[in-house]
């Protein structure tokens, strides 16, 4: 992003996380509340970006060793002969989709309830600010009328 | 780039209705166009009516937008497939009006991934400022607000406006609508909202605007707010408080049941088709002001409708389902998920012929409507014994047309309420003569 800027600036998904990065302005003159709204933005993104590039590198590497104990319980090999890679059909697929989203559970439960408090932290802080900043506008308007 | 660039201007709106003609024109050897979008990495190629999901991982190296390239290619010649097609079935009226139909629905189910993923695969590598641009607020919105399912949520409220058995009043009904449509804004806003880092990682939502970064959260909740608070207050103080408290009630189910249950437990399914079912009872309410068996009966035809619709829709999106963490009954019971489907399917019988023994419609309306419900029962069965891909995208677009196609016979054979008033006159006619001769 452009030194230039006054915003924050959004990227492309994460090839990992499928999330999109932000990167955040700081002003020079950020209030406490400011940073607080920004310092829980950045912590809410690693965090997210965190589960999700583990959890997502985990449902890659699972479905690879699922696809191959099957292949080989068939008596199949990883290629055929052009080279590409063997594959299983979506019915076969389906007890490990099962199983993976049973084996994960909990740790959505739990990523669940950290997601939401965070959200609604952030929007909190989010109009707190706005509210705040719609104030002062408001006075500095008050102010240049006034003179 | 040029084509591209065209296909925007044509608009979304005429791509899923041709790509609809091409999956009934073409047997053997489609590309389905919509797994394109649905799966990124996966294609489905039908070789003689057997489907076989092949694996194409993206490889991280500079090979991988050289390949994105490829595929937009192959979309492109898909879509020079697809368009000499649709010219031979504009001119039959009934398939024009149903791919219509069939058109808006599908495409509120695709239009999120079928636009961007040709419109966006180069912006979508940039970097953007997260500024809120005006001129595109209106699209934004629209997206946020899911305006198509809305659409369609608005119109099964009116179906069950127009079965209701009272004379048609037109500012009821679109004060009914216009407060159904702000409230189902406002659900399907915070149910964005709330949903954001799951749908960053699905395929289907991934190019929604607050997984890109287009709205902030709070502009979300505030629009959201300022949608469903006068939505309700319209149902509640133009209509009736009925009308009101059922829509409220929706917002809830929809918004802190319904979503949060969806990566919780499978019964968010059953919730998210009472969700569904309820626009039409306060279509009904808004129009008589009370709770009837017909209000029920209607509400009963969408409950069961749902499921059909739903289960054979997430059959195909297993893995995003799962990777993503939601609990569907077709990842962790599909032997339940296809035997609920053919249930409600047969229920979807059963209750077209209690609607002339409530006094509703004719007897005209079971016997019309067999055909159709007999052919979605008969594909809830194919997808019950088969329980693969093609039985259950048959099945989900046989739900898009049998609705539309239920409640219009359904509106036909709507038993008129002259009949009943005539009978009610004798009645009210002979008490009005006994007073008269009371009086001194």
């Amino acid at each position: 992003p452009p030194a230039h800027s006054r915003n924050d600036w959004i990227g492309p998904p994460d090839k990992h996380s499928n999330l999109r990065p932000v990167i955040f302005y700081v002003p020079p003159e950020e209030s406490p509340l400011e940073r607080r709204l920004r310092e829980a933005r950045q912590e809410a993104q690693a965090c997210n970006q965190h589960f999700w590039e583990r959890h997502n590198r985990a449902f890659r590497q699972e479905k690879e060793e699922f696809i191959y104990s099957r292949l080989k319980a068939k008596g199949m090999e990883m290629r055929d002969e052009t080279g590409q890679k063997a594959t299983l059909n979506a019915e076969e697929m389906a007890d490990f989709y099962k199983d993976f989203l049973r084996k994960n559970f909990r740790k959505h439960m739990q990523y669940n309830r950290d997601w939401y408090k965070r959200n609604f932290t952030i929007t909190f802080l989010m109009g707190q600010v706005a509210l705040v900043r719609a104030l002062r506008w408001l006075r500095w308007k008050k102010k240049n009328v006034g003179n | 780039g040029l084509f591209v660039w065209h296909l925007k201007n044509a608009g979304a709106r005429q791509v899923p209705c041709q790509f609809v003609h091409l999956c009934r024109v073409a047997n053997d050897r489609l590309i389905t166009f919509q797994y394109f979008n649905f799966l990124k990495r996966m294609y489905v190629t039908q070789y003689n009516k057997d489907l076989s999901q092949r694996a194409k991982p993206k490889s991280d190296s500079v090979a991988s937008p050289f390949r994105e390239l490829q595929q937009l290619d192959r979309e492109k010649k898909v879509i020079h497939r697809i368009r000499p097609a649709s010219p031979l079935h504009q001119p039959l009226p009934e398939t024009l009006s149903r791919n219509e139909l069939r058109e808006m629905m599908s495409a509120a189910e695709t239009e999120d991934s079928i636009m961007p993923v040709r419109a966006e695969p180069k912006e979508d590598r940039q970097w953007k400022e997260m500024k809120l641009q005006l001129d595109d607020l209106p699209g934004i919105l629209a997206r946020l607000s899911k305006i198509k399912l809305t659409a369609l949520v608005v119109s099964t409220a009116s179906a069950g406006f127009a079965m209701a058995p009272v004379p048609f009043d037109l500012t009821c009904f679109l004060l009914a609508s216009l407060g159904t449509g702000l409230a189902s804004c406002a659900a399907n806003s915070i149910n964005q909202f709330f949903e954001v880092p799951f749908d960053s990682n699905m395929n289907r939502t991934k190019n929604r605007p607050l997984v890109r970064g287009q709205i902030s959260p709070l502009l979300a909740v505030c629009f959201a707010a300022s949608c469903g608070v006068p939505g309700i207050a319209l149902l509640t103080l133009g209509v009736n408080p009925l009308t009101g408290a059922l829509g409220a009630f929706n917002i809830f189910l929809y918004t802190c049941c319904y979503t949060p249950m969806k990566r919780m437990s499978i019964a968010n399914t059953w919730v998210g088709a009472v969700v569904g079912a309820i626009p039409p009872v306060m279509g009904w309410t808004a129009a008589t002001g009370s709770l009837d068996a017909g209000a029920l009966l209607l509400g009963g035809i969408l409950y069961s409708w749902q499921f059909p619709h739903f289960n054979a829709l997430s059959w195909g999106l297993r893995e995003d389902y799962s990777r993503g963490g939601y609990c569907m009954m077709s990842v962790t019971h599909p032997g339940l998920c296809r035997r609920v489907a053919l249930r409600h399917c047969l229920a979807l019988i059963g209750l077209s012929v209690a609607a002339p023994v409530l006094d509703i419609t004719t007897w005209t309306f079971p016997v019309i409507s067999l055909p159709i419900n007999l052919y979605i029962s008969y594909l809830g069965f194919r997808f019950y014994r088969d329980a693969d891909r093609s039985s259950s995208r048959k099945l989900f677009f046989c739900s898009l047309w049998h609705l539309p196609m239920l409640l219009l016979v359904m509106f036909t054979c709507k038993k008129s309420f002259l009949e009943k008033e005539d009978k009610g006159d004798l009645l009210g006619g002979n008490r009005g003569r006994a007073m008269e001769i009371r009086l001194p």
